[in-house]
């Protein structure tokens, strides 16, 4: 296994190694001003007519050919998971979009919120991968090539929302995933996302994010009083392909509102100049991490614990 | 969903009854009862009870907004619509688009209709207006509260028979 991956990682890097410091970031370094693919596609959601039915994570499920859900996606206690430091349900491996249920301070009735991966216009995610395996499509998707990828999540750490998701559970093959706009089985041939079909109550609105966008506008000025008069995503972290109105204060439903409205890469960019450097080393360090990683394993550890017991040593 | 829309669109060659609505609606001439069953594939089709339906709301307009000839409830449309004209078309799917995701809902290209632009989908209208008023009066709100799943909604949901098995999850872990 080390071999290949250790191969396969080589030759992303030789490559990628010079796209990273060319091709992607070139446009988005003029100051944010990269608004996206002219006719990139998008999704409008709006959260005020969500219930919380879970048929959006279902149809993900089928379409995407997810693992059996751990409980059917009738069940709504799942609304009550709360997973280690008070933390609501997140996207994972097996479901790249999960529905979370907000109590509000302002409202009896709970607002839900459907969770996937809001394919930003300048994605962390893509410019923080050292290996290229992201990719913006003209379509609007994020999307990620799985064979390219070596598991080393960073793109976990930069995207802003938490949302692609590591197969820890996968030894052999350990790789990112996430939602990919159904680019594969829908998007590239112009139909909408399985997640967007199945709603019942069309909370999400497929189409061309710049129309969507002013339909988002229309929506909040012909109902003042029903909405927050806020579109968020229109100018987060340099827009998002998909993006929310709501009826509540977006903080109240978890969303982070003190994100910067430039792209994360400009945040990165002192990392990204350091890249070369980490290139010429970071085979060495990578097969050290391996090792340390299947030495742990062997002890039942895992390699984050590996790596503590080198540095005590 | 492939499936599920290949079946929606045979589903709606066979059609439906809730067509008789269109034919006319006087504001005393409505059918007592409608089924709805142009989208069922998940779910069965809705017996829906009109009558009773008439008898607790207000008035035709609080569904059929403008078109039964009463007047219209949402002040944006009524800067146009004075709810004095009675129209031939008042079903939900005569201009609610029964595609999830028809351009046309965004974008009415009939001419003289650009204020009809971000129109819900036919699921979404019945949905919408459903649920919106079943959630503010109290009425039932649980999708089977209206309508019972059918085997191919077991399935699609992970319910009834095709709920996972205890063991499911601890298998998926070392597949
Ligand atoms: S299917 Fe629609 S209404 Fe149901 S949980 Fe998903 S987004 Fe909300
Ligand atoms: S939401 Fe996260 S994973 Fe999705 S495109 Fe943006 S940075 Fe990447
Ligand atoms: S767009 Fe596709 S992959 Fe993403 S959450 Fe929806 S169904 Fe899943």
């Amino acid at each position: 296994m080390s071999k290949i991956t250790r191969r396969k990682f080589l030759a992303a890097s030789a490559a990628g190694g010079t796209a990273i410091m060319m091709a992607p970031t070139k446009k988005a370094f003029a100051a944010g001003s990269f608004e996206g693919f002219p006719d990139g596609m998008g999704v409008l959601v709006d959260l005020t007519r969500c219930v919380g039915c879970r048929t959006c994570e279902a149809a993900c499920n089928k379409e995407q050919k997810l693992p059996e859900p751990a409980l059917p996606f009738d069940d709504y206690s799942v609304f009550d998971e709360i997973h280690h430091g008070n933390q609501k349900r997140r996207t994972t491996d097996k479901a790249y979009t999960i529905v979370n249920r907000y109590d509000l301070k302002d409202s009896d009735e709970p607002l839900y919120r459907k969770i996937q991966c809001n394919h930003c216009n300048e994605p962390a995610c893509l410019t923080s991968c050292f290996v290229n395996a992201y990719t913006k499509t003209p379509e609007g998707a994020v999307i990620y090539n799985s064979h390219v990828c070596v598991g080393c999540r960073n793109c976990m750490i930069a995207c802003p929302f938490h949302i692609p998701a590591y197969t820890y559970h996968s030894v052999l093959n350990p790789v990112i995933k996430k939602c990919i706009f159904c680019y594969d089985t829908r998007l590239k041939e112009g139909r909408p996302p399985a997640c967007v079909e199945s709603c019942p109550q069309q909370v999400m609105t497929f189409g061309k994010r710049k129309d969507l966008m002013v339909i988002a506008h229309e929506r909040i000025k012909k109902n003042p009083d029903k909405y927050i008069d806020h579109v968020y995503g229109e100018k987060e972290v340099g827009g998002t392909g998909w993006f929310y109105i709501s009826s509540a204060p977006f903080e109240e439903a978890g969303f982070d509102v003190h994100l910067p409205k430039k792209p994360i890469i400009d945040n990165v960019k002192d990392f990204l100049a350091i890249v070369p450097v980490v290139l010429t080393v970071w085979p060495a360090l990578f097969t050290g991490f391996h090792l340390l990683a299947t030495k742990g394993k062997s002890h039942g550890h895992g390699d984050d614990h590996s790596h503590d017991e080198q540095e005590g040593h | 969903m492939v499936n599920a829309s290949k079946q929606l669109i045979t589903g709606l060659g066979v059609l439906l009854l809730f067509s008789v609505l269109s034919v006319s609606c006087y504001a005393m001439d409505y059918p007592e009862e409608v089924e709805i069953d142009s989208l069922a594939n998940l779910y069965e089709p809705v017996i829906f009870d009109h009558a009773m339906h008439v008898d607790a709301t207000e008035g035709c307009a609080e569904c059929h907004h403008h078109t039964t000839g009463t007047p219209v409830l949402n002040a944006y449309c009524a800067k146009c619509h004075t709810g004095d004209v009675e129209m031939d078309v008042v079903a939900c799917q005569d201009c609610h688009s029964a595609d999830p995701v028809s351009p046309e809902n965004l974008h009415n290209p009939k001419p003289g209709y650009s204020y009809h632009n971000d129109q819900p989908n036919l699921k979404a209208a019945y949905h919408l207006k459903c649920l919106g008023c079943h959630r503010e009066v109290d009425g039932p709100t649980g999708c089977e509260d209206c309508h019972a799943k059918t085997e191919a909604g077991d399935k699609f949901y992970h319910s009834g028979e095709f709920a996972p098995k205890e063991d499911a999850q601890h298998g998926a872990e070392h597949e």
